[in-house]
């Protein structure tokens, strides 16, 4: 499977901190065949998405398996400061999970 | 004496239940925020249902939902749902696709009006776009030519 990581880049605009994540996950339906086999490919996908700034969280993603594979997501927020850490964390239905932390530039 | 370790072991057993159970119920909290329902459901009324509770939506004209008239690649759409009003969560559904939801997000209390992804299009369908504010689901939509479908094709 492909290497789990979570690229995460933050910046504030004016009082608004604009989160991106870039995650990499093959977010597989479960209904795509193997084309060689006939077979049905598992699902595997990211459930939950979950973004913290200072404990708190800011957003909460909940995911189905019509998301892109290697998700993006983008969000803004208010109330950050420059140096502070947000953190980006996924789980998918396979039960793996990932965790990525960030400063805000 | 018998009788006493007896009790003994129930106490210690029961404690461990207890903490046991506390344990475990944590990330099963966890798992049950994921809806799964909403995710297996094959309509969108169905999926709202059981998403927030209500499938009744009004058409409200400060959501903008930014996504490609014609999308190339069904794998891969670009799609920004913003709006201006306080919103508690945004959910998109996309029309055509085998269980409409997409994805859902909650909103903490300072989070902007305002989510950015990539999702998976089977064929042309209606994006919709449903915002929770101050307990009502506003509504917008926005259909999406797609020339080559995200499902394998």
């Amino acid at each position: 499977m492909a290497k789990k990581s979570i690229r995460i880049r933050a910046k504030m605009k004016g009082d608004v901190a604009e989160v991106k994540a870039l995650m990499s996950h093959p977010m597989e339906t479960g209904l795509r065949k193997n084309k060689k086999t006939g077979k049905k490919i598992p699902a595997h996908f990211i459930k939950e998405v979950i973004c913290e700034h200072k404990g708190k969280k800011v957003l909460v993603a909940s995911w189905g398996v019509a998301v892109s594979k290697n998700p993006y997501l983008s969000f803004k927020f208010k109330g950050a400061a420059k140096g502070d850490m947000i953190k980006v964390s996924w789980n998918d239905n396979k039960g793996e999970s990932a965790t990525a932390e960030a400063t805000v530039g | 004496m018998k009788r006493r370790t007896f009790l003994k072991g129930t106490v210690a057993s029961g404690m461990l239940g207890v903490a046991a159970s506390a344990g475990l119920l944590a990330p099963r909290m966890v798992l049950a925020a994921w809806p799964e329902s909403a995710f297996a459901a094959k309509k969108i009324d169905a999926a709202l249902d059981a998403l927030l509770g209500s499938s009744s939506t009004s058409e409200s004209g400060d959501i903008k939902i930014k996504a490609p008239d014609i999308a190339e690649n069904g794998a891969v759409v670009p799609i920004t749902i913003s709006t201006g009003m306080t919103a508690e969560s945004i959910s998109v559904l996309i029309s055509e696709n085998p269980s409409p939801l997409a994805c859902s997000y909650a909103l903490g209390s300072t989070t902007e009006g305002f989510v950015s992804c990539r999702v998976k299009m089977g064929k042309t369908s209606d994006l919709i776009a449903v915002v929770k504010s101050g307990g009502k689901l506003l509504s917008a939509k926005k259909t999406v030519k797609v020339t080559i479908g995200g499902c394998g094709g």
